[in-house]
C-alpha cells in the first residue's frame, strides 16, 4: 500500500513536471519520456520534499504543492537564451495570479543553466535568466520586495543526464517558495 | 654547521669544474616541431644517514617531476652500467654514452646532526663530457626539515628543467581546485589545495556551501574565490595559513569570477544585478572599486595583463560570448580589426569563447571554446592572430597557466556523464595527461612559484 502511495505521488510530481515544460521543442519530448529520476531529484536541494500523498480533493489551496500543481514553478529557455514565450508567459501570469491570492508568501527566482557553457559565463546568463522572470513578475503586478533573485548557473541540475532533454529541463528559471505558504 | 657543510661541498666542486672545458652543452628544446625526448639518467641518490627510503623518495620524485614535462625520456635504472657513482667524482661518460643517456643527474642525500636533511646534486652533459654549472656552480646543495622532502625533491627537478630548457620552473608550486563528490544533482563542491604533483591533498572548506573558481593570490599566501555562503553568491578571500575567510566589498546583488591583479594590490571581479553583469576592480587596502566595464551585455571573467594595463574578459556584447581586451584605465585602443575602441573584440573564428586567462609571459590568452557540441582549450595571441587549439573533448574547461606560462591546466569531462578531471597539456600541444585527485575536480588554479 505505502509503496502505492509514493507511486502515486511520484506521478503527480511527473505530470507537475510535465506540465510545465510546455515548450514547442526541446521540452515536448520530455514531457512524454520525463524520467523517474528527474522527478526524485527535483525537490531535494532548494525545497523540503512534500511526502502527502495527493488525495482526491487536491493540494491544499495555498500550499507549496498547490502551487506546484496547479500553477508551475518553473519557465524554460532556449539554448543560451534568456526571452519568455508566450507558454512562459502563462506559467508567469498564473503565477503572478497566485502570488496576489497569497500576500504572506515570499519567492526566490534561482535562474538555473544546461552544463553546456563554461562555469563563469552560465552564472551571469542566469542571473539574467533570474532578472527577466522577476521583472516579468513585477510587471503583472508583484511587488518586487517580495522576490529575491538567485544564478545557480550550472550548479544545480534538475536532470541528471547529459543529453538534449536533460540540458532543456536544466535551463530553466524556478520561483521557489520561501515563506508564508498554508501548509 | 650547515655553513660550514656548504662550504665544504663548494670546495669539493671548485676543482672539478675548473678542470672541465666550455663547450656547447646539451640544450633541450621546448618548442621544436620534430620532438623526441631527451633521453635523461636520474640513479639512485648516494645515501649518507639512515633513512635510505627517504632518498629513494626524493630521487622518486624528482623523475616523475622531470618525465611529467614529456620533454625527457627518464631511463631505467636496469640499464645503468656505471654503479659506482659517487657525487665527487666525474662519473664514467662512456658507460652513459653506451647507452644513450645524454643528461645525468648524481645525488647525495645526507642526515644533518641537527635532524634535517640535505641533498646535493650535479648535473653532467655526457656527451659534453662536463658538468652543467647551475646559478654558476659545479653544482646545489639544498636542505631542509624531512617533513619538507618533497620541496627539496622539486626544487632540483626545477633547477634541471631550468638548465635544460632555458625556462623558468614551475614544480614547485600548488594546484587549488574544487573537489566535487556526490551526485550530479546534489554536488557537493569544496576548495582543495595540493602539490603540483597531486601530493598533499588537503580540503580547505567543509562542503556546506557550494564555492567556485579559486584563484591564488601572487603570494600564493591568499586565494580568491566564489562562494554561496549564506544562500548568496559572493567573491571571499581565503587565508590558506589561517583558514580565514573574509567577504570581499558589499556588493549588491552577486560577485563572481574573481581573479587577483598581477601585483596582488586588487581583486578583478563580476557584479551582476538586475541581469546585467560587469567587472569591477577593487583595490585590497582602501576596498575601493572602480567599475571597468559599463555595457548592458554580459561582461565577465576578467583577467589582467602581467603589466596590469589591460584586461582581457568575455563579453556577448556582439551576440554570443566572445572574447575582449580593455586598457585598465579605460583608454581607447587601436583595436585588431583596425578601428579605436575602449574593447576591442579578439576572437571572430567560428564558436564561442570564454575563461581568457592571460598568459604569464604576456603575449598570449588561454581560452574554452565551444564549437559543434564540443569543447577545446587555445590559445591565441593577444592581437587575435595565431589562434591554436590544443585540447577537445566533449568538455573541456577553465585553463589557468604555470606560473612559467609552458604549462595549461584546466578540467576535462571526457564523455557524457563521466565526472570533471585536471589534466594538463604543453603549450605546444603535445603532452596531455590527467593530474591526479582524490575525487572528481574542477576550477583549478596554478600558484605561483613558492618562495
Amino acid at each position: 500500500m505505502k509503496t502505492t502511495l509514493k507511486f502515486t505521488a511520484a506521478a503527480a510530481v511527473v505530470l507537475a513536471v510535465g506540465a510545465c515544460a510546455s515548450k514547442p521543442e526541446p521540452v515536448e519530448q520530455v514531457e512524454e519520456q520525463a524520467p523517474v529520476e528527474v522527478v526524485d531529484n527535483t525537490p531535494t536541494v532548494t525545497e523540503p520534499v512534500d511526502t502527502k500523498p495527493v488525495g482526491p480533493t487536491g493540494p491544499v489551496a495555498g500550499s507549496l504543492e498547490d502551487f506546484r500543481v496547479n500553477v508551475g514553478e518553473r519557465v524554460y529557455f532556449d539554448l543560451n537564451g534568456y526571452r519568455l514565450d508566450s507558454d512562459d508567459q502563462e506559467i508567469l501570469k498564473r503565477q503572478a495570479a497566485w502570488l496576489e491570492a497569497y500576500p504572506a508568501v515570499r519567492i526566490l527566482v534561482a535562474g538555473n543553466c544546461d552544463e553546456r557553457g563554461t562555469r563563469e559565463y552560465n552564472l551571469a546568463l542566469g542571473e539574467r535568466r533570474a532578472s527577466i522572470v522577476k521583472d516579468y513578475l513585477v510587471s503583472l503586478g508583484v511587488n518586487p520586495s517580495r522576490i529575491d533573485t538567485i544564478s545557480y548557473g550550472k550548479e544545480r541540475p534538475i536532470a541528471a543526464g547529459s543529453d538534449e532533454q536533460a540540458w532543456a529541463l536544466n535551463r530553466n528559471g524556478f520561483t521557489q517558495l520561501v515563506s508564508g505558504t498554508t501548509s | 654547521m650547515t655553513r660550514i657543510l656548504t662550504m665544504l661541498m663548494l670546495a669539493v666542486f671548485m676543482p672539478l669544474s675548473l678542470a672541465l672545458p666550455a663547450a656547447a652543452q646539451l640544450q633541450v628544446r621546448v618548442d621544436e616541431g620534430n620532438f623526441k625526448p631527451t633521453p635523461l639518467a636520474i640513479p639512485d641518490f648516494e645515501v649518507r644517514g639512515e633513512n635510505a627510503e627517504m632518498a629513494q623518495d626524493i630521487a622518486d620524485v624528482v623523475r616523475a617531476d622531470l618525465e611529467s614535462t614529456g620533454l625527457f625520456d627518464i631511463q631505467n635504472p636496469a640499464s645503468f652500467i656505471q654503479k659506482d657513482l659517487s657525487i665527487d667524482v666525474q662519473p664514467r661518460f662512456p658507460d652513459w654514452r653506451i647507452i644513450q643517456t645524454e643528461g645525468l643527474v648524481v645525488g647525495a642525500y645526507e642526515e644533518l646532526p641537527d635532524g634535517k636533511i640535505a641533498v646535493s646534486f650535479r648535473l653532467w652533459d655526457v656527451y659534453g663530457g662536463e658538468v652543467m654549472r647551475i646559478n654558476g656552480q659545479p653544482g646545489r646543495r639544498l636542505t631542509t626539515t624531512p617533513d619538507n622532502w618533497r620541496r627539496i625533491a622539486h626544487k632540483i627537478a626545477d633547477s634541471i628543467y631550468t638548465r635544460l630548457t632555458g625556462e623558468d620552473p614551475y614544480f614547485d608550486t600548488r594546484i587549488v581546485y574544487i573537489a566535487e563528490t556526490g551526485p550530479k544533482t546534489e554536488r557537493v563542491k569544496r576548495l582543495a589545495i595540493m602539490d603540483s604533483d597531486g601530493a598533499n591533498q588537503q580540503y580547505l572548506t567543509p562542503g556546506t556551501n557550494t564555492v567556485l573558481t579559486p584563484r591564488f593570490s601572487p603570494s600564493a599566501q591568499e586565494i580568491t574565490y566564489m562562494s554561496y555562503e549564506g544562500g548568496r553568491p559572493r567573491v571571499y578571500l581565503f587565508n590558506i595559513e589561517t583558514g580565514r575567510q573574509e567577504l570581499l566589498g558589499n556588493f549588491p546583488g552577486m560577485t563572481f569570477a574573481p581573479r587577483f591583479s598581477r601585483d596582488g594590490q586588487s581583486v578583478l571581479l563580476t557584479q551582476a544585478q538586475g541581469g546585467n553583469s560587469e567587472i569591477y576592480l577593487m583595490n585590497l587596502r582602501t576596498r575601493q572599486s572602480r567599475r571597468l566595464t559599463d555595457h548592458p551585455a554580459i561582461d565577465t571573467s576578467p583577467s589582467m595583463s602581467p603589466d596590469g594595463r589591460a584586461i582581457v574578459f568575455t563579453s556577448d556584447r556582439g551576440g554570443s560570448p566572445q572574447l575582449y581586451i580593455m586598457n585598465t584605465d579605460g583608454s581607447p585602443r587601436t583595436c585588431p580589426s583596425g578601428g579605436r575602441d575602449v574593447a576591442c573584440r579578439i576572437t571572430f573564428n567560428k564558436g564561442q569563447y570564454s575563461t581568457p586567462v592571460w598568459s604569464p609571459r604576456g603575449d598570449l590568452v588561454a581560452f574554452t571554446k565551444q564549437l559543434g557540441g564540443r569543447f577545446y582549450i587555445g590559445v591565441i595571441g593577444i592581437d587575435g592572430k595565431g589562434e591554436r587549439l590544443l585540447t577537445e573533448a566533449y568538455l573541456d574547461e577553465g585553463p589557468d597557466w604555470s606560473p612559467n606560462g609552458r604549462v595549461i591546466i584546466y578540467f576535462r569531462e571526457s564523455r557524457p556523464g563521466a565526472g570533471p578531471e585536471l589534466w594538463s597539456v604543453d603549450l605546444s600541444g603535445r603532452n596531455e595527461r590527467r593530474v591526479p585527485t582524490q575525487t572528481d575536480a574542477s576550477d583549478p588554479a596554478w600558484s605561483p612559484l613558492l618562495e
